[in-house]
């Protein structure tokens, strides 16, 4: 059955509390030349089954060293991987090669790749049947199979092309049937879209959003991009030295107080007027949404309220309103005000703030 | 000398070349194909890492590449014979022919197949593909082009090579400019045999340039650059 990219699918989501993708205490160190850098800092990682899961972070944060350890291309220092209930360290043997039960739990594992990654002596539909030959399915089953991907991912016309006749998008898709060519239940994108335009960007996006609603599949994505994470992700990491220093659902993330995660996939402009007023955020979700809790806490107080900046926008397939207002007076003035917004199921963000309570939290 | 005694001459020496040139050529690659892979994957991060073996055979290349054709030839003759029974004659020629080659080919192969994009073959070790996959689904073909052209070199090299293959009785187009041409002032036959090698080599460098442009076409890379976006969000 042919998807079409681009349009919005129902949100019914496919995640269960079962983690297809386990990482525990994960930790590479890159030793050349006598120097040692570490790329993975001790990562914890759960994937739950069904999910679209978003690692965030600069170059050199460690996130493409973290998936390339998840099907271990590249070998982790120490910790363990699971996936799909497999301990993939413990198949790993010694030795940098991979031994025949590595490679087969591998051949469950798709993967997509920056640069497509796809062999340019072969056609569209033998690029997509080389896992198979490698699987070492017969001729007619793989042609059966590659067709079938191809119409998947809208390039049924593209069978005998090559890929050097490919636009970028088309080569990625091509790239996400060849992954799908093993049915896998885990797809590991390493900056699938880093290479392509917005608009492209996007419908890959919708495209592996698509896959994994109506196939089940599990994708762990990695990207540097936060709109990648805003229009496709269920939960998200953000990692730094390598370290992941925030995870979480989506929603869970947004509701956080002083989550970076949440305040970058959700931006609030807007500056204090003068010294003497408070500056707070406003998370709305679902339910609080509809409520006219601005105008309630302005006749409640009897105090001026002025907006700097609002937005309403949907989050991982949740809508999610925020808004940035002004509040007259200090913040020890406003504690009874800002108490009766969070009263009202808000999330009140005091910028600023976060730094000096997190302080007092941890004496 | 009349044009209807050098026409047998001639004839019989460009057979001569091609039966040499032919079949060291095939030697050549069969060896060196192997042999320049290998150098590649024992190479530091190569998917055969052994920085031993890698110093061992590429020293073997370099002093084997290093030395004058017709050193080479004198000094294999033992083997030679051993090989073919002989040290007279084509098939004799063959032998340090080929032996010469493999080195030279092995080096191009070598310089082709690091040419392949790293990322080809982590796809296919990511679809669980072995070594042995990753060379005969990756390496070779998306190095065929570079691979045609190295072959047409070494065909070229080796047809100049196998002039000197005349010291062995082996015939030859070089071995009937050298001892006609040069030695018994035969000039006019030297500049037929020089035109006649001239076309020869250019047919084959035409052949093999042809060949791996029309395969280098359909493999045209022509992927869009990488278009970086700073992240917001931990900056």
């Amino acid at each position: 059955m042919p998807l079409c990219p681009g349009t919005p699918t129902p949100a019914h989501s496919t995640v269960t509390e079962t983690h297809v993708i386990t990482t525990t205490d994960l930790t590479k160190v890159y030793r050349s030349r006598g120097r040692e850098v570490t790329a993975l800092d001790g990562v914890d990682l759960h994937v739950r089954e069904g999910e679209v899961y978003g690692v965030i972070g600069q170059s050199g944060a460690g996130k493409s060293s973290l998936i390339r350890c998840v099907n271990l291309l590249e070998r982790p220092t120490s910790g363990t991987v699971t996936v799909a209930g497999q301990d993939l360290t413990a198949l790993a043997g010694r030795g940098p090669r991979a031994g025949k039960e590595l490679r087969q739990a591998r051949s469950r594992i798709g993967m997509v790749f920056q640069h497509f990654n796809l062999l340019s002596s072969r056609t569209v539909q033998d690029n997509v049947e080389l896992p198979l030959e490698i699987l070492g399915k017969s001729g007619t089953e793989r042609s059966r199979k590659a067709l079938e991907l191809l119409d998947l991912v809208g390039l049924a016309d593209k069978a005998k092309a090559y890929p050097a006749q490919l636009s970028g998008g088309q080569k990625q898709r091509v790239g996400i049937a060849r992954a799908l060519a093993g049915d896998p239940k885990v797809l590991l994108s390493d900056e699938a879209t880093s290479a392509l335009d917005p608009e492209t960007t996007r419908s890959i996006l919708a495209l592996l959003r698509d896959l994994n609603r109506q196939l089940g599949l599990t994708v762990l994505l990695i990207t540097h991009e936060m709109d990648v994470v805003k229009s496709v992700c269920d939960s998200a990491a953000l990692m730094e030295n390598g370290r992941i220093v925030e995870a979480g659902t989506v929603s869970e993330l947004l509701a956080t107080p002083g989550s970076e995660l949440a305040a970058a996939l959700f931006p609030l402009d807007g500056e204090a007027s003068g010294e003497d007023r408070t500056v707070v955020d406003v998370t709305f979700q679902g339910e609080s949404a509809t409520q006219p809790v601005i105008s309630q806490l302005a006749r409640t107080y009897n105090i001026d309220i002025s907006i700097l900046g609002a937005a309403i926008d949907t989050v991982g397939g949740l809508q999610v309103g925020r808004m940035r207002i002004e509040l007259p007076g200090r913040y020890e003035d406003n504690v009874v005000p800002i108490g009766f917004l969070r009263e009202k199921g808000l999330q009140v963000d005091v910028p600023g703030r976060e730094a000096v309570l997190a302080k007092e939290g941890a004496k | 000398m009349t044009w209807s005694e050098m026409q047998p001459l001639l004839e019989q020496a460009c057979w001569d070349t091609l039966y040499m040139v032919g079949w060291s050529t095939l030697i050549a690659v069969v060896g060196g194909l192997p042999l320049g892979i290998l150098l590649v994957l024992t190479d530091r991060g190569g998917l055969l890492q052994n920085l031993v073996a890698n110093k061992v055979i590429g020293q073997i290349v370099n002093i084997a590449r290093s030395l004058p054709f017709i050193i080479l030839m004198v000094a294999l003759m033992t083997f030679t014979r051993w090989i073919t029974g002989t040290t007279i004659g084509r098939e004799a020629a063959i032998v340090p022919l080929a032996i010469g080659a493999i080195p030279f080919f092995a080096r191009l192969v070598e310089t082709a197949v690091r040419e392949v994009d790293h990322g080809l073959v982590e796809a296919v070790q990511a679809m669980g593909g072995n070594t042995w996959t990753v060379v005969r689904k990756v390496l070779v073909p998306e190095s065929l082009p570079s691979l045609i052209s190295s072959t047409t070199t070494t065909i070229v090299a080796l047809i100049g090579y196998s002039a000197m293959a005349g010291t062995v009785g082996a015939g030859g187009l070089g071995d009937i400019a050298i001892r006609y041409g040069y030695q018994r002032f035969e000039t006019q036959l030297m500049w037929i045999t020089v035109a006649i090698l001239a076309v020869v080599i250019s047919v084959i460098q035409f052949a093999g340039d042809y060949a791996a442009r029309s395969l280098h076409r359909r493999g045209a890379h022509s992927g869009p650059a990488p278009k970086l976006r700073l992240l917001k969000a931990a900056s």
